[in-house]
C-alpha cells in the first residue's frame, strides 16, 4: 500500500464498528459491538498522523504507546501489534471494550480537534481479539525473586498489578471472594458488553503463562485476614473494588421489588439469571422498570432489564407493554456514563427521564412496588463535583407508575475486608488513603489501587493504579525504594 | 476441595453433609454461615455452620430439602465436591456467662441452634433449650441438644412426641414462672416462629436472639438483597448479621420479602421434578428393550 498523504489521511473518515442491530439485539445477551474486520482496522489506523509529539498517550492511563501499535496495524504486522500493547496493557481485549475512549486517548487525539479522532478503543480491540484468537504473544515471567506477593481481588486493578509483578518475577497468589475471578468485570459488566469468554481467556491465558495462582472463595477479612497474609508473604495489593451497594434514604426502600444494580447484575452477569430456569439463580423483571442513576452501571441495568422484558414477552405472547426508565435528578450534560452506552441505551429503547427524582417507593398490599412518587429538579449552581447541582422545583411532585426500582447511585468499598487491619488508614467514604504515586497505604507492606481508593471509578484508572503499585512492589522487593 | 466425607439421613426431608474445608473450620464460630454451590450454573445458598472440627479441617452442614437447589444436593454423595464453598460468613454468636439463658429451635433451626447451646453451656451458662418439629419425623439431635442443655423441653405440632404444642407455648410458661430470672433468649426456625418467639419473649422484655435466613446472591455484603428493616433502618443480613435483635426486626417486611422469589422457586423445582421423571421414563423404556 502506497503511502498516504497527511491530507489524505485526513480525509477518510472515521470507520464505524458494525453493531447487532437495536431490535435484534434487545432479544439476545450477545455482544453489541462486532468489532472491526483488519480490513476496516488497517483502514482506521491509516487515519493516524503520527504526531511527533503523540498527545493521545498522555490520555492513557497505562502508557500505551498508541502510534507505535496503530502504525503496525496499519501495515498489517499483527504480532508486532499486539507486542507493543502487551508490553503497556495486558488486557486490551477488555479495554477496548469498556475503557471510556471519548474522555482519554481519543479526547486528545489531534484529528478530534476539527472532526473526528481515531478510534483508537477499537483499533486497541481489534489487536486484543486477535491476539485472544491466535495466541501470538507468549507473556514470559521474568527469572525467580522468590519474593511471594498475595493480591486481594481480582477485578482490574488486581489482574493488572498480578500479571505485572509475575512478569517481573515475582510469586503471585490472588485471593477471590466470589467462585469466578474477574470482579466487577464479572459481576457487574453484562455479557452483551464484554463476553464472559473473552474474560476468561484473558485471565486464564496469563495465569497459566505466568504462574500465578487465583483462589477462589477466599474471603478476606473472613476466611483470612489482611494481617494473616502480612504475616505469609513479602507484599500485599488491595484492590477489593467499590463493592457496597448505596440505597436512596427514602420511604419504601425495602419493599419487594427494589434492589440494587449490584444485586440485578450480579443475578444476570455472574450467576446468568437470564437463563432461568436452566440455571439456577432467578431474575426478575417489571413490567414498567425505574433504573435511578445515569453512569455505566445505570444503563447496563437498564440494558439488562430491556432484554429480559423482550426475551421473556416474546416467549409469552409477543405483546410488549413494557417499559424502562432511566431517572436521573440532573440533566443530560451531566450524564457520568460512557457516551457509547447512552447512545445504545437510547436506540435499544429506554426512555430517560431527566430532572427527576424519586422522593418514596410507594408499595402495594402485598408488600411489591407499585409506584414512585418523584419531584422534578432544576439545575442550580455548580457543586464540588464542578456539576450544576439539582434543586428540587416546589410542588412538581408526581407518581410514577413503575412494579421495579434498580438503584445504581454508586458504590463504595466493602468494609469487610479491613477486619483486624488496624493499621489501615481509610478515608471517612471508606476509601483506603494511599501515597498516590505508589499505592502504598499506611500498613507496612500493604499496597492499595482501583476502587478501593478512589471510589467506583472506571477499569482503566483501576488498571493504571495496578501498575504503578506492582512497579513499585517491585521496587521495594528488590530493595531499590525500601518502605 | 470442598469433598464431602460424610452424609447422613436426619429425617425425610433433612440431611447432614461433613465437608471438607480446612480455612472455614479454621476460624468458624457458632451463629456463623458459609455460601455454598453445588455447580457452575447453580445457586449460591446460605446455609448455617451446625459444627465444626479444627483438627479435622471439616464443617458439618445441615439442611432441609426444600428447592431445587437443596434437592439436587441431597442426591450429592460421599466422595463428591462441592463447586464452591465461602466462609465462614457473618457475625459469630456473642457467648459469655449470662446466667439462665432458653435456646429454641424448631425444625431444621435445631442444628444451627447446637453449637450456640453447647458454647453457652461451656461458658457457664445455665441452659433450658426447647426443641420442637411439626411432627415427630421432622424432629433432629433431641440427644446431642439434651448433653449440652440443663433442661431440654420437647414439643411437635402434632402431639406425635413430646408436648402437643409450639414451641412458644413452654417459653411463655418458663418467663411467667420465672420472672426475671431469664437472661437471654436465643430462637432460630423458620422466620414465623422467630416472629413468634419475639411477640412471645417482647412483653417480658427479655433480650431475645434470632438468626435470619433471608434470601442472599454474593453473602459478602454485595448485592443487599438480604436486607431486613429494623427499628435502626435497613440492615444487612449477610454481614450485619446474621443474628439480630428479635424486638427490633420488622417481621411483616421480611416475611414478604422471603416470599418474593417463590413462584421462581416453584418452577425450578417442578423442572427438577419433570426432568428426573423423564430420565425414569427413559431408563425403564431402555429396559423394555
Amino acid at each position: 500500500m502506497a503511502e498516504l498523504t497527511k491530507k489524505e489521511r485526513m480525509k477518510i473518515l472515521r470507520q464505524d464498528m458494525p453493531v447487532q442491530g437495536a431490535e435484534d439485539r434487545v432479544q439476545n445477551f450477545n455482544e453489541v459491538a462486532l468489532g472491526f474486520t483488519l480490513e476496516l482496522a488497517q483502514r482506521e489506523a491509516e487515519r493516524c498522523l503520527q504526531c511527533k509529539e503523540p498527545k493521545c498517550m498522555e490520555g492513557c492511563p497505562v502508557g500505551v504507546t498508541i502510534p507505535e501499535f496503530v502504525e503496525a496495524v496499519r501495515e498489517g504486522d499483527m504480532d508486532k501489534a499486539v507486542r507493543i500493547m502487551k508490553d503497556k496493557n495486558n488486557l486490551p481485549a477488555i479495554c477496548g471494550r469498556v475503557c471510556p475512549q471519548e474522555v482519554q486517548c481519543e479526547a486528545r487525539c489531534i484529528l478530534g480537534k476539527k472532526g473526528q479522532p481515531v478510534a483508537i478503543g477499537r483499533i486497541e480491540r481489534f489487536v486484543g481479539d486477535f491476539e485472544l484468537a491466535n495466541n501470538t504473544f507468549e507473556v514470559t515471567r521474568g527469572p525467580s525473586t522468590g519474593k511471594k506477593v498475595a493480591i486481594v481481588g481480582s477485578g482490574p486493578a488486581s489482574l493488572t498489578c498480578a500479571v505485572d509483578l509475575a512478569r517481573m518475577g515475582h510469586d503471585v497468589t490472588i485471593y477471590e471472594s466470589l467462585h469466578t475471578p474477574g470482579g466487577v468485570l464479572v459481576y457487574g459488566l453484562p455479557e452483551f458488553r464484554l463476553p464472559k469468554a473473552v474474560l476468561r481467556a484473558e485471565i486464564e491465558t496469563a495465569a497459566k503463562a505466568l504462574g500465578i495462582q487465583i483462589l477462589a472463595n477466599h474471603v478476606i477479612g473472613r476466611t483470612l485476614t489482611i494481617a494473616e497474609l502480612a504475616a505469609q508473604y513479602d507484599a500485599i495489593f488491595l484492590g477489593t473494588g467499590a463493592g457496597l451497594p448505596t440505597f436512596m434514604r427514602i420511604p419504601g426502600i425495602n419493599l419487594n421489588g427494589v434492589m440494587s444494580a449490584n444485586e440485578f447484575l450480579t443475578r444476570v452477569n455472574l450467576m446468568k439469571g437470564y437463563q432461568f430456569p436452566e440455571v439456577d439463580t432467578p431474575v426478575k423483571v417489571g413490567r414498567k422498570v425505574a433504573v435511578l442513576g445515569a453512569g455505566n452501571v445505570a444503563m447496563d441495568s437498564a440494558r439488562c432489564a430491556l432484554r429480559l422484558q423482550s426475551m421473556r414477552s416474546k416467549a409469552k405472547d409477543g405483546q410488549s407493554a413494557n417499559e424502562v426508565h432511566i431517572v436521573y435528578r440532573r440533566s443530560p450534560a451531566e450524564v457520568p456514563a460512557r457516551l457509547e452506552e447512552v447512545h445504545h441505551a437510547e436506540e435499544e429503547g429506554v426512555i430517560f427521564d431527566f430532572l427527576t427524582n424519586p422522593v418514596a417507593i410507594i408499595g402495594d398490599d402485598k408488600g411489591a412496588v407499585r409506584a414512585m412518587r418523584c419531584i422534578r429538579m432544576e439545575l442550580g449552581e455548580p457543586d464540588q463535583s464542578g456539576r450544576r447541582s439539582p434543586i428540587p422545583i416546589e410542588g412538581s411532585e408526581f407518581e410514577m407508575e413503575v412494579d421495579q426500582v434498580i438503584m445504581a447511585l454508586g458504590t463504595s468499598p466493602n468494609p469487610l475486608a479491613f477486619i483486624n487491619a488496624d493499621g489501615l488508614e481509610r478515608s471517612r467514604r471508606g476509601t483506603v488513603v494511599t501515597e498516590k504515586e505508589t499505592g502504598r497505604t499506611t500498613m507496612k507492606g500493604v499496597w492499595a489501587g482501583g476502587d478501593v481508593v478512589t471510589g467506583a471509578a472506571t477499569v482503566i484508572s483501576a488498571m493504571g493504579a495496578g501498575k504503578r503499585a506492582a512497579a513499585d512492589i517491585d521496587r521495594c522487593l528488590k530493595g531499590e525504594s525500601p518502605w | 476441595m470442598y469433598k464431602i466425607l460424610e452424609k447422613q439421613d436426619l429425617n425425610d426431608l433433612t440431611k447432614l453433609m461433613v465437608v471438607e474445608a480446612p480455612q472455614i473450620a479454621r476460624k468458624a464460630g457458632a451463629g456463623q454461615f458459609v455460601i455454598v454451590l453445588i455447580r457452575d450454573e447453580g445457586e449460591r445458598i446460605p446455609l448455617t455452620i451446625a459444627d465444626y472440627d479444627r483438627q479435622a479441617g471439616t464443617i458439618t452442614m445441615i439442611f432441609q430439602e426444600v428447592g431445587k437447589s437443596t434437592m439436587e444436593m441431597g442426591t450429592l454423595k460421599v466422595g463428591d465436591s462441592f463447586k464452591a464453598i465461602a466462609g465462614p460468613l457473618g457475625h459469630p454468636t456473642e457467648i459469655e456467662n449470662f446466667g439462665k439463658v432458653i435456646c429454641v429451635g424448631g425444625g431444621v433451626g435445631i442444628a444451627p441452634v447446637y453449637p450456640i447451646a453447647r458454647e453457652l453451656k461451656g461458658a457457664g451458662n445455665y441452659v433450658i433449650s426447647i426443641i420442637g418439629a411439626r411432627t415427630k419425623g421432622l424432629l433432629l439431635w433431641e440427644d446431642k441438644m439434651r448433653a449440652v442443655s440443663d433442661e431440654l423441653i420437647v414439643t411437635t405440632d402434632d402431639g406425635s412426641y413430646g408436648r402437643k404444642d409450639l414451641v412458644t407455648v413452654p417459653l411463655k410458661e418458663i418467663l411467667d414462672a420465672q420472672p426475671g430470672q431469664i437472661a437471654k433468649i436465643w430462637a432460630i426456625g423458620p422466620a414465623i416462629m422467630m416472629k413468634f418467639v419475639a411477640a412471645t419473649t417482647k412483653p417480658f422484655n427479655v433480650p431475645t436472639v434470632v438468626s435470619l435466613n433471608t434470601i442472599m446472591v454474593d453473602g459478602t455484603g454485595m448485592c443487599g438483597g438480604c436486607r431486613v428493616l429494623t427499628d435502626d433502618g435497613a440492615r444487612f443480613v449477610c454481614v450485619d448479621g446474621p443474628e439480630f435483635d428479635a424486638h427490633r426486626v420488622d417481621w411483616s417486611s421480611l416475611l414478604s420479602r422471603m416470599a418474593f422469589y417463590r413462584s421462581e422457586e416453584q418452577q425450578a423445582v417442578e423442572g427438577l421434578r419433570k426432568s428426573h421423571e423423564c430420565n425414569l421414563e427413559g431408563a425403564v423404556a431402555g429396559g423394555v428393550k
